[in-house]
């Protein structure tokens, strides 16, 4: 049944440009279209940051009424996860995978393009709700029994947009580990994939089981608001934390959807600015297996306060997820150790995931310590924790990645000076904004709160945090100024500017349509590498020999 | 790289090899999306548990005054539908060995029983007596059962499809990936209605 071609049409296309680009099925076009549309709602949803942090910036209601500022931060969050940071992720592999795979295209290339145009569809409805008396304005966890209560459609709006775009991402795995267990090829053996397949493939993992949950509950919610449903309801027989336990069984292991792709980002940029390979290849693999199957395991270390759950049992699974993220800590300064190191902007912005994931990682056992969480629940602690761990190490890699796969895409580097300087105003702004959220969480101020009291002894640090979120702001200016100027007069990149060992770098810069003319013959994990240079098995780094006649295992 | 140097196209056509080995592409694709599948209903059915474990002793089932479930014709319902099953598995051996007219007749019977499945689910909501909206037990009995009405739907759009292609000839003893990824998903469909059966109706 041939619902799958190899690779798109490579005759002259007397479509227009527009028109090309709305229907394609390219698995690079589609990964452009995912960036450019995540970044879209990057600025939008940061935008909204800096609306929370002008209002917290002193005591008093600045220009916003309490239901405003409670919209702000509910469509900020949303946004930000689910259509900035899961997808702009998405988009990434989406390019790279299959190029790193040797392959052609995706598995499933319509559904690929499904999966993404359901995206903006998802975010327009949940941002809808401006239009129509106001959007969903209780969080991006959208707890009950606020959540089922709530009037207007704002909240409806909310859940059929997240439904769409959950769908999206389970589509979107489906996909990517077909891919990955059906398009290698020849002598890609999966212990010889790229570390960032390796990482998508268990993302994908977590997406595909993970998301129809929230699925579940995103509808029974919905059932709840709008056909008198009682799932949630205590007073004839439903049970709100329910809703938690639903919410929190993707929640977790979304965490992991978000920095597990970041991670394999790092992994292929610091090892190309070190002139290494990565140290303990296997061991990262088995680290990041190990995540993924402890990530269904820690879902309710979000529920401690309810009194609902056997917090012993979440503690301790929560405390094993240290050690495998710790086992990438020595990958990756082993990797740094003795290299030859150069630090271009994506080594910059790797290096800069490295540390504040470290420090999103150790504020992050503190409060997954039962008495420490009792105190630090619901405080801006916990909102420093997540800022650290899906700002400063999810959108770090994601500039990183931006950065270092740029040239790939569109054959020109995007402008080194300016990307540092991005780097630095990034670096210093992303701190300032919100290292000082970590004393604030523990002299007491909860999060969510539209104003404070001007004796708290919170002023200070709440002014401190909103010129840092003005600062990231102004980053992003040299940031785009790059982007511009790279696409109207960039540097051009040639087929491997960054001395790659991975298959990507082997095809022309940008890739044609199907992907590689020729494959280079794969030996290990780093084929270009040997390809210039032999190895044992294959002095001379000539042709296709007998180990990949026998084809991919 | 000089690897632009040699113009062959080889690559892909190895792959194509490649991907034909072992299971079929669009079936690893069908067996994941049914494991999604299986953590939706998985969700479904922690919604019915928790609500039935937090019912007080005795009031569990449908509200005061409405008629009770009616065993027998969920029962009725359950034949028809593991009936379905074994009739598509029919028609599977059947285009197996290149027989297409019995793959038409498995086929068109498969879709009848699927869509008197449907009929009769619809009857039984008509004479429940009790709606979504009354109480905790109608929420979730009507959401399991509905949404695995839904996806018997889904099935049943997809064995229309397939029967479709059959009339027009479109499936060999070798090329019917389509027909065994449909089949693999009614008997999927089937499996989780006697999960829902089983809980709702017989574990009192």
């Amino acid at each position: 049944m041939a619902t799958t071609t190899l690779g798109p049409a490579t005759g002259v296309s007397r479509r227009s440009w527009v028109m090309d680009w709305l229907t394609t099925v390219d698995h690079k076009k589609i990964g452009v279209l995912y960036i450019v549309n995540s970044f879209l709602f990057f600025f939008a949803a940061g935008i909204l940051a800096l609306v929370i942090r002008s209002e917290l910036a002193v005591p008093g209601m600045q220009f916003l009424d309490h239901d405003t500022f409670d919209q702000a931060f509910t469509m900020h969050g949303t946004i930000m996860l689910f259509l900035f940071i899961i997808p702009v992720l998405s988009g990434f592999a989406n390019f790279i995978v299959p190029l790193q795979l040797g392959a052609p295209d995706m598995a499933f290339p319509r559904i690929n393009a499904l999966s993404f145009w359901l995206l903006p569809l998802g975010g327009l409805l949940i941002f809808s709700g401006y239009l129509f008396g106001g959007a969903a304005a209780e969080g991006w966890t959208s707890y009950v029994p606020l959540s089922n209560r709530s009037p207007g459609v704002g909240t409806d709006l909310w859940l059929i947009g997240l439904t769409l775009v959950g769908t999206a991402s389970i589509l979107g795995a489906v996909n990517f580990i077909t891919t990955i267990f059906k398009m290698r090829a020849p002598g890609m053996t999966l212990f010889r994939m790229p570390i960032f397949v390796w990482t998508v493939l268990v993302t994908a993992v977590l997406i595909l089981l993970a998301t129809p949950v929230l699925t579940a509950g995103l509808i029974a919610l919905f059932i709840d608001r709008n056909y008198g449903g009682s799932f949630f309801d205590p007073s004839v027989g439903g049970n709100p934390i329910l809703w938690q336990h639903l919410f929190w069984f993707f929640g977790h292991p979304e965490v992991y959807i978000v920095i597990l792709p970041a991670m394999g980002v790092v992994s292929e940029v610091l090892p190309a600015f070190s002139r290494k390979p990565l140290f303990g290849y296997k061991a990262f693999v088995f680290a990041t297996i190990g995540i993924g199957l402890l990530s269904f395991s820690v879902w309710a270390h979000h529920m401690f306060t309810t009194g609902a759950i056997f917090l012993p049992y979440f503690a301790f699974m929560t405390a094993l997820i240290g050690i495998p993220t710790g086992v990438k800590m020595f990958n990756w300064l082993g990797t740094l150790w003795r290299g030859k190191l150069t630090f271009s902007a994506a080594m910059l912005f790797a290096l800069g995931f490295i540390s504040m994931f470290l420090i999103g990682g150790i504020n992050g056992v503190m409060v997954a310590i039962p008495p420490v969480d009792f105190h630090l629940h619901d405080t801006y602690f916990v909102v420093a924790h997540l800022h650290y761990v899906f700002f400063g190490g999810s959108v770090f890699a994601v500039f990183a990645a931006t950065y270092y796969w740029f040239p790939k895409m569109f054959g020109r580097k995007l402008n080194e000076p300016l990307g540092k300087i991005h780097f630095w105003i990034h670096f210093i702004g992303f701190n300032l904004a919100f290292f000082p959220m970590h004393e604030l969480g523990l002299l007491g101020m909860p999060r969510r709160i539209a104003d404070y009291d001007p004796n708290a002894g919170w002023t200070l640090l709440n002014s401190l945090s909103t010129v840092g979120a003005f600062m990231i702001a102004v980053s992003i200016i040299p940031f785009l100024v790059n982007i511009i100027a790279t696409f109207i007069n960039g540097e051009p990149a040639g087929d491997n500017p960054w001395d790659g060992t991975t298959l990507e770098w082997a095809t022309t810069s940008p890739p044609p349509p199907y992907n590689f003319d020729r494959l280079p013959p794969i030996h290990s994990e780093r084929p270009l590498f040997y390809l210039a240079h032999g190895d044992d098995h294959n002095p001379d780094g000539s042709d296709l020999d007998a180990e990949q006649a026998g084809g991919a295992a | 790289m000089t690897t632009q140097a040699v113009p062959a196209v080889q690559a892909p056509a190895e792959q194509e090899a490649n991907r034909q080995s072992g299971m079929p592409t669009v079936m690893v694709g069908m067996l994941l999306f049914i494991a999604s599948e299986v953590m939706f209903f998985g969700g479904l059915f922690a919604t019915y548990f928790n609500a039935r474990a937090h019912a007080a002793p005795g009031t569990w089932g449908p509200p005061e005054g409405a008629h009770h479930l009616d065993l027998g014709l969920a029962i009725a319902l359950t034949v028809i539908l593991v009936s379905s099953s074994i009739t598509m598995q029919f028609g599977i051996w059947a285009i197996r060995r290149g027989n297409t007219g019995k793959l038409k007749l498995w086929t068109a019977l498969t879709l009848i029983l699927g869509v008197a499945f449907l009929l009769g689910q619809l009857y039984d909501y008509s004479q429940l007596g009790f709606g979504i909206s009354d109480g905790v037990f109608g929420t979730v009995f009507y959401t399991l059962t509905g949404f695995h009405g839904a996806h018997v739907f889904g099935g049943a759009v997809g064995l229309t499809i397939i029967l479709a292609r059959t009339m027009r000839g479109q499936f060999s003893a070798r090329n019917h990936t389509a027909v065994e990824a449909v089949s693999i998903y009614w008997h999927f469909v089937d499996v989780v209605w006697i999960g829902v059966f089983s809980t709702i109706y017989l574990l009192r």
